[in-house]
């Protein structure tokens, strides 16, 4: 047992390690330097002097460490990174990385968590009917328009949602977290019911197009599943069929997809950053997609640091669900 | 004594074409994926050869014209003909398709065969860093990685590149553990004890039985070339002159078209990329029932 | 007293891509009460399916096309699907091959005798169940500690027996035995054996043991048919069927049986078992037969019964009936 998580625990770091090197060695291809972009942005605004810029830019680019050499600049990261530190935002200088992660954090947290565990849930289900024989005919072909659907990406659905239901329909809001004009209260139902309608059409931008996953694979599983022995003596004693679909059928084909669920959240967090700027969504997205205009490296390295190291916990994590789900997996 | 002729043994056998389109019948989503394909890749080639691809970029025709005789697809703000611009858009898409598809899947072949054939460290080696690479969200470092280039090096086969660089542990890990089930079975044994040599045994007796899972990791790959560049295209990273599906729709955004009531020109390739992306996953899902024995069902 | 079972002309087809096969083609026997009956053959003389037929649990492509399966007065044929649920388990029960495989592996052997009988009998107490079901683990010898153990934490002997102890929870009328010891040991197969007649015995129930282990059926069963092709050849006492066999494949069958006496000396049957999609007409044995007649070319033999109670399918009889 000590072994397995001392083994787990290497891989964790091993993805950490190699996720920091591929981040910080990208942005660096570019020519882009963070510090210039802002004062480029200011400089449009007032009046600077060329000179007098390159002064402050000079200065910024000691203190911040960026005109050391390269290597040195990877080692100091790499350490900064076993502290926990993962330093400040150029762009937005004084706030440190961390607290725009923590700040944005729990609403991408909310949409992914909702999105994924629904589209779980229902692609998983649909998956087990399709394949199931005796499902009525009309309940098996429900799944086909999502296996469809996985033609839409999140990005498009979410153009296609705003435009069909927000704009024409008026059936639900344009964007934001919360209404305009509104004052977060916590604490009243009225205003968490507003949060709520504000997650729908994100939501269901990300939820249609994932659910086909789950289905196929559900259904390729269940299709497995049936020819077993188990399921087979099953019905030589005479259960019906609900129970053979829940306890025979379904109990055993859910337990490979499992493992598939932490992937699946990875995979979802790409398409969720874009859907929050798209929605203006308060989530990790709208800092990460500042951060990468201006090349703001720190914040860029925070956040996709933050999520590989979510994900690859969340995938470590599963292995110990696991054998709490398959029996057979449980004296190891 | 009874006259009778010899009784003939009962044999009831359905033609050969009964047998395709019962087929056909049975698989029906393999059938019309790759029916919507082919008529893709008709109109693509149709529209090269007969349209003048110049106006599928900026300031060629009138702007902002709703779909007509003339314009069967309608006119952006930039003044494209959309009708050319699906065209160029759908060719340089399936380049992109192809290309990240073939290069993933040949990597994914080659590195997971090798790691599963020859076994050992190298094994270790190819599958760590495949479950290393796993986890980090390759979409976000591809726009990372799209969004450090410099605009005028983003063309359609940098973009092929940024989509490959992520997307080949899929098909290794696949292939690997398909080649590891196949070594373990009788065959290869067999084939081993006969005298065959390495390379014999790799090309006659692996690699057919590879095939089903080969063209399904290519599949996949296209599909996920094609979403990754619509992805990164759609948010303005792509070649932007180039009339890529998600560049026409990025462009669409920032000119409020919907808003502006230019619904025709965010639909097009809204509905041609919906169209690709279906008919491969369907195709996928008809793939997957050859591949799984059991689907099949006769009756 | 009537037979507990009776099967009159079963008939199952199979269509294929690539023909139609008739799996089992026009089948008749009966059994008493705690009688034991033998099913031996070939593979894909329909043994099997005979099994799957009498639980009507044959899927496409294949159809029962014709016949009766009539267990304690009930035609299962005839039954609805809600009501043939019923029938199985409780009426005819099916110990199935291989039990490696036969249990759920995610949920307790218990459970899943508990759910059996629930399908049944909703209305039981828990106090009841709980009996039952220790009693079914007495009776084939397994420690009342199986109920709560998993699957994959029980042996192969172990595991069949768990399989036979569902098997018997509702004392059905009717126990087939689908080649229950093949993958097994020899001192398993015994422990197997013996806990299918001693469960047998207890309930009074008739038994089929489906196999193609001869040396097993003359240790353990009554009667013996015999299947080729999907049809019955010959049914008679295991005596009868070791000592002096009627059918010319039964006799092949006997004297390819390895024997003491001529050591070293194998018999086997000349030809091989013809495809169900291109059957030899007339009697479907007439290639390999070593006594064959003009009229077994031309003409399906009937079923006949001899004095003696056996029954046959052989134009060599056909006076003597």
């Amino acid at each position: 047992m000590v072994k397995l998580i001392i083994r787990r625990l290497l891989f964790l770091i091993m993805v950490i390690w190699a996720a920091s090197t591929i981040v910080f060695f990208i942005p660096r291809i570019s020519v882009k330097n963070p510090v210039r972009e802002r004062f480029a942005t200011l400089a449009r605004t007032g009046g600077f002097s060329p000179a007098d810029m390159e002064k402050i830019i000079a200065a910024y680019n000691v203190k911040f460490g960026l005109d050391k050499p390269l290597l040195q600049q990877y080692g100091d990261y790499m350490a900064s990174i076993a502290r926990f530190d993962l330093g400040v935002s150029y762009n937005l200088y004084p706030k440190t990385v961390m607290a725009l992660i923590m700040d944005s954090l729990p609403w991408t947290i909310v949409l992914l968590l909702v999105t994924t565990i629904l589209s779980f849930v229902i692609g998983n289900l649909l998956g087990a009917i399709a394949a199931w024989p005796r499902a009525p005919q009309w309940a098996r072909t429900i799944a086909t328009p999502f296996i469809l659907l996985q033609g839409v990406p999140p990005v498009l659905m979410g153009v296609l949602l705003l435009f069909f239901i927000g704009f024409k329909l008026k059936l639900a809001p344009l964007g934001g977290a919360y209404s305009t004009g509104v004052v977060p209260d916590w604490s009243s139902p009225a205003f968490i019911w507003d949060v709520v309608w504000h997650q729908i059409l994100p939501g269901l931008a990300l939820l249609l197009g994932s659910v086909g996953g789950w289905t196929l694979g559900m259904r390729g599983m269940g299709i497995t599943i049936q020819g077993e022995d188990y399921v087979n003596f099953a019905e030589h004693k005479g259960l019906s069929a609900y129970t053979i679909f829940k306890d025979y059928y379904l109990r055993n084909a859910l337990l490979p997809q499992v493992t598939g669920l932490a992937l699946a959240l990875g995979s979802v967090v790409s398409s969720a950053i874009v859907i929050e700027s798209q929605f203006g969504l308060p989530g990790l997205g709208r800092i990460l997609d500042a951060a990468i205009r201006s090349n703001d490296f720190l914040v860029i390295y925070g956040v996709v640091l933050f999520v590989t190291i979510a994900v690859a916990a969340l995938m470590v994590g599963m292995e110990f669900i696991y054998p709490l789900l398959d029996p057979r997996i449980r004296n190891e | 004594m009874t006259t009778a002729t010899l009784a003939q043994p009962e044999v009831i056998q359905p033609s050969r074409l009964t047998l395709v389109l019962r087929y056909m019948r049975r698989n029906k989503g393999l059938v019309i994926g790759t029916f919507i394909l082919l008529l893709l890749v008709i109109f693509t080639i149709h529209g090269t050869l007969t349209a003048d691809l110049k106006h599928a970029y900026p300031i060629s025709v009138k702007s902002k014209q709703p779909p007509s005789w003339q314009f069967p697809l309608g006119t952006d703000f930039f003044g494209r003909d959309l009708y050319v611009a699906m065209v160029v858009g759908l060719k340089e898409t399936a380049i992109i398709g192809v290309l990240a598809g073939a290069l993933g899947t040949l990597i994914g072949v080659v590195l997971g065969f090798i790691s599963a054939y020859f076994g050992g460290w190298l094994d270790l080696i190819i599958k760590g860093i495949c479950q290393i690479l796993t986890p980090i969200p390759a979409l976000l470092i591809q726009v990372i990685i799209a969004g450090s280039l410099d605009k005028r090096d983003v063309t359609i086969y940098t973009m092929a590149f940024v989509v490959v660089l992520l997307a080949w542990m899929g098909p290794t890990l696949v292939i690997r553990s398909q080649v590891l089930t196949m070594k373990e079975r009788q065959f290869v044994a067999v084939a081993k004890l006969s005298g065959m040599g390495d390379l014999g045994i790799i090309f006659s007796e692996i690699l057919p039985n590879l095939l089903p899972f080969i063209a399904a990791s290519f599949v996949n790959q296209v599909f996920y070339a094609v979403f990754a560049s619509f992805y990164l295209a759609v948010l303005g990273l792509g070649p932007l002159r180039e009339p890529l599906l998600g560049n026409t729709i990025w462009a669409a955004q920032a000119q409020s078209a919907f808003f502006n009531n230019w619904w025709w020109w965010p639909l097009a390739p809204a509905l041609a990329l919906v169209l690709i992306l279906g008919s491969l996953a369907l195709i996928n899902m008809g793939m997957d029932e050859l591949a799984n024995p059991r689907i099949r069902r006769s009756e | 007293m009537p037979p507990v079972l009776q099967v009159n002309n079963l008939q199952v087809t199979y269509y294929t891509d690539a023909g139609r096969a008739r799996a089992l083609d026009g089948v008749n026997l009966t059994l008493n009460a705690g009688e034991k009956l033998g099913l031996v053959g070939e593979s894909g003389s329909g043994k099997s399916t005979m099994a799957l037929a009498m639980m009507r649990m044959i899927k496409p492509p294949g159809r029962i096309e014709g016949g009766q399966v009539i267990v304690d007065g009930t035609n299962l044929t005839a039954l609805s699907e809600s009501d043939m649920l019923k029938a199985r388990l409780s009426k005819i029960a099916y110990i199935p091959q291989g039990a490696m495989n036969s249990l759920n592996p995610v949920i307790r052997i218990g459970t899943q005798m508990v759910d059996a009988i629930k399908a049944h009998d909703p209305g039981a107490s828990r106090a009841n169940i709980d009996e039952r079901c220790k009693h079914a683990l007495e009776s084939v010898d397994l420690s009342a500690g199986v109920f709560k153990m998993y699957a994959h934490e029980l042996s192969g002997g172990m595991k069949q027996r768990a399989c036979i102890a569902i098997s018997i929870l509702l004392k059905p009328k009717v126990i087939i035995a689908d080649e229950p010891t093949s993958a097994l040991d020899v001192v398993t197969q015994r422990q197997v054996m013996e806990t299918i007649d001693r469960v047998q015995k207890q309930i009074g129930a008739a038994v089929i043991l489906i196999g193609h282990d001869m040396g097993l059926m003359a240790q353990f069963v009554d009667k013996v048919a015999v299947m080729y092709t999907g049809r019955l050849m010959e049914l008679s006492t295991v005596r009868e069927m070791f000592t002096e066999p009627k059918h010319p494949y039964a006799q092949a069958l006997i004297r390819s049986l390895p024997n003491l006496e001529n050591k070293g000396v194998f018999h086997g049957i000349p030809g091989m078992a013809p495809a169900l999609l291109q059957l030899p007409g007339g009697c479907t044995f007439h290639p390999r037969c070593d006594q064959v007649m003009d009229i077994c070319k031309l003409q399906r033999p009937q079923p006949i019964t001899l004095p003696g109670g056996q029954i046959l399918e052989c134009h060599l009889y056909s006076e003597k009936a």
